[in-house]
């Protein structure tokens, strides 16, 4: 099944058979050949949707209609459906909004997360189990199961059609990060607390000027997992930002839709515009995408 | 604060010691320093709170309330109804109809588990390109789903990339009306639900299987263990926490689907699913009532889930303390 079952045979040649050996060695062959055939399947299906929208987006407008999918453009630095897409899609609307409430969800997610683990773990105090236990119940109600009733709190505290309302959203209900900074947490030691304290430092000086810093692995974990999670968000803009001037990028895109019709060639650029830079994140931060979800998700 | 922290080692004993009687000193000279204390863990959780109870539990209790009114989401009076919103869901074949769509999903999620469980396993060996492998397996998580949506409607559309792949290798008569057909959506959505989460399952058995000590391979191949005997005794064993979990979140996952039919064909051609049907009652026929108790009906089945999981597979490692 794998490439390194040849190499520990060697030492067994000694023992076994010649004969055994052989069809040992033929099977292993067979499967690693197996094994790379699966892989090699596995990611021709996850490449070829993504492979099709790339070559339709360098296609004019007369190529797509006369190609097939999968036949490549004629010239691939035609750039015009990208343009196209970029200006008559909002896209850099779409980008603006979804930075600022991106930078002003994770800013609050690190300090409310934050300041719940530091509570959480560096203090008893009566209610603490029930405080646990109200977060921990939060995590079984699914978000989307509860839209309809959100909606009209958002409407009641005056939120609907503003930035705010994702922003209360994305904070309110993230319960992930507050996990993450409670493991990172309890692996810093209870001694940096103490010393500070006998230095005079009161508990709000520790958290922010020890605490915090202290936290930073924690936080670009955070900021990975909780950043591609607002990037890629639908609903919440979809649900309680219909105005246009509020798209974030998600909802520019889904608008592709509706005045693109089949302008197929201008819709793939549409989504490659917004698939690139999450390219380009995980290429650069793999590793620690990667460390981010696998903690994360174990939750 | 490089200050603070520099005393981590340990403050030399003669430093430390006025300081320690000196504090000692200030906190009983100050009277209000034990209600002080006392409140100081609640300051930093009043906040914290406050969000999770607005947004998460004030809904809920809502959601409750809701479930019982015929209110249509204006109206300023709420008509108390009973059970009726209930016994409507279970009645009203159009809308216990998504009951069925949600099996596709569930269906999906355990093809998607069974990949995952296969790449995670295979690439935890040594392989050439395992980066890449990796890689490639594990970005469609990643992509924002509304893109998805639109590479997966050009993949389906008539004459679209799957059926120009269908038609290069003769299969013409297998083409259909992938979206269109009520027989095919459904399962052309799942598939797109399989392309686009099997790589979060799989870096996450992955993640699993190579924190298992590497000696324990070392013992078995010494002792003569087939691959399928060490996948079997080592790493089953290993990732039972991690495949209990998923499956748990696999189940939700099914019944909570939303995105992708959403974006894809807005649930027409009999794929809505619970939520979009949900959504749809609640904002588009102004049936607040009973969108609420379709949510709450999820809300039960999803705690149940997780209920039953929490007690045939006790995990002692997830709490919050």
């Amino acid at each position: 099944m794998t490439t390194t079952s040849a190499r520990p045979d060697v030492p067994m040649t000694r023992m076994a058979p010649p004969k055994r050996r052989e069809t040992h060695v033929a099977r292993g062959r067979i499967a690693v050949v197996l094994k790379y055939a699966s892989l090699i399947a596995a990611a021709i299906v996850t490449l070829i949707p993504l492979a099709a929208i790339v070559m339709t987006s360098f296609k004019t407008r007369q190529e797509y209609l006369t190609s097939g999918p999968l036949d490549a453009p004629v010239n691939w630095f035609n750039f015009e459906n990208f343009v196209t897409a970029f200006t008559r899609g909002n896209m850099l609307l779409g980008f603006g909004n979804t930075a600022f409430v991106l930078v002003v969800s994770l800013a609050g997610t690190i300090l409310i997360g934050s300041m719940t683990a530091y509570a959480i773990d560096r203090f008893d105090f009566r209610f603490k189990k029930v405080v646990i236990a109200l977060f921990l119940l939060a995590t079984l109600v699914p978000g989307v199961t509860t839209q309809v009733a959100t909606f009209q709190i958002i409407i009641g505290l005056g939120l609907y059609n503003s930035y705010a309302a994702p922003i209360a959203l994305f904070l309110g209900t993230d319960i992930i990060s507050i996990y993450i900074f409670v493991q990172f947490m309890q692996s810093i030691p209870k001694d940096v607390d103490e010393a500070a304290m006998l230095d005079g430092a009161n508990r709000f000086t520790i958290y922010w000027r020890v605490i915090l810093p202290l936290l930073k692995p924690a936080i670009a974990t955070v900021v990975i997992i909780k950043g591609i999670a607002i990037y890629n968000e639908f609903y919440i803009p979809f649900l309680y930002m219909p105005s246009e001037k509020l798209a974030m990028i998600s909802t520019a895109l889904f608008r592709f839709k509706g005045p693109f019709g089949s302008q197929w060639e201008v819709i793939s650029a549409g989504a490659l515009i917004v698939i690139i830079p999450t390219v380009v994140i995980f290429i650069i931060l793999q590793r620690y995408i990667y460390n981010g979800f696998t903690q994360g998700a174990t939750k | 604060m490089s200050q603070l922290t520099g005393t981590t080692g340990g403050v030399p004993p003669t430093a430390a010691a006025p300081l320690r009687s000196e504090a000692k000193r200030k906190s009983a000279s100050l009277g209000s320093s034990r209600l002080r204390r006392r409140i100081t863990p609640y300051l930093f959780l009043i906040i914290p709170l406050t969000f999770l109870i607005t947004f998460t539990f004030v809904p809920a209790a809502n959601l409750i309330w809701y479930s019982v009114t015929d209110w249509d989401g204006v109206d300023l009076e709420k008509e108390f109804v009973g059970l009726e919103n209930y016994i409507e869901i279970f009645t009203e074949p159009e809308v216990f109809r998504v009951f069925f769509v949600s099996l596709y999903y569930i269906g999906a999620s355990f093809i998607q588990m069974a990949l995952a469980l296969y790449f995670a396993t295979i690439l935890s060996f040594s392989t050439r390109f395992r980066n890449l492998f990796k890689g490639i397996l594990f970005f469609p998580y990643l992509i924002n789903g509304v893109a998805i949506g639109l590479v997966f409607l050009y993949l389906f559309q008539p004459d679209g990339t799957l059926d120009s792949l269908l038609k290069a290798v003769g299969l013409e008569q297998a083409t259909t009306a992938w979206l269109g057909n009520p027989d095919a959506v459904n399962l052309s959505l799942a598939s797109t639900s399989i392309w686009r989460y099997t790589g979060l399952n799989f870096v996450l058995f992955l993640g699993a299987i190579q924190s298992i000590p590497s000696q324990l391979y070392e013992a078995a191949d010494l002792d003569g263990a087939s691959k399928w005997q060490q996948f079997r005794y080592i790493i089953a064993p290993g990732i039972k926490r991690i495949i209990s979990l998923s499956f748990i979140l696999a189940i939700s996952g099914s019944l909570a689907v939303f995105e992708i039919p959403f974006i894809m064909t807005g649930g027409a051609n009999g794929s809505a699913t619970f939520v979009i049907e949900t959504i749809n009652r609640a904002f588009l026929f102004r049936q607040v009532g009973l969108a609420s108790a379709m949510a709450v009906v999820l809300l039960l089945i999803v705690l149940t889930v997780t209920f039953v999981q929490r007690k045939l597979v006790p995990d002692d490692e997830v709490n919050l303390t």
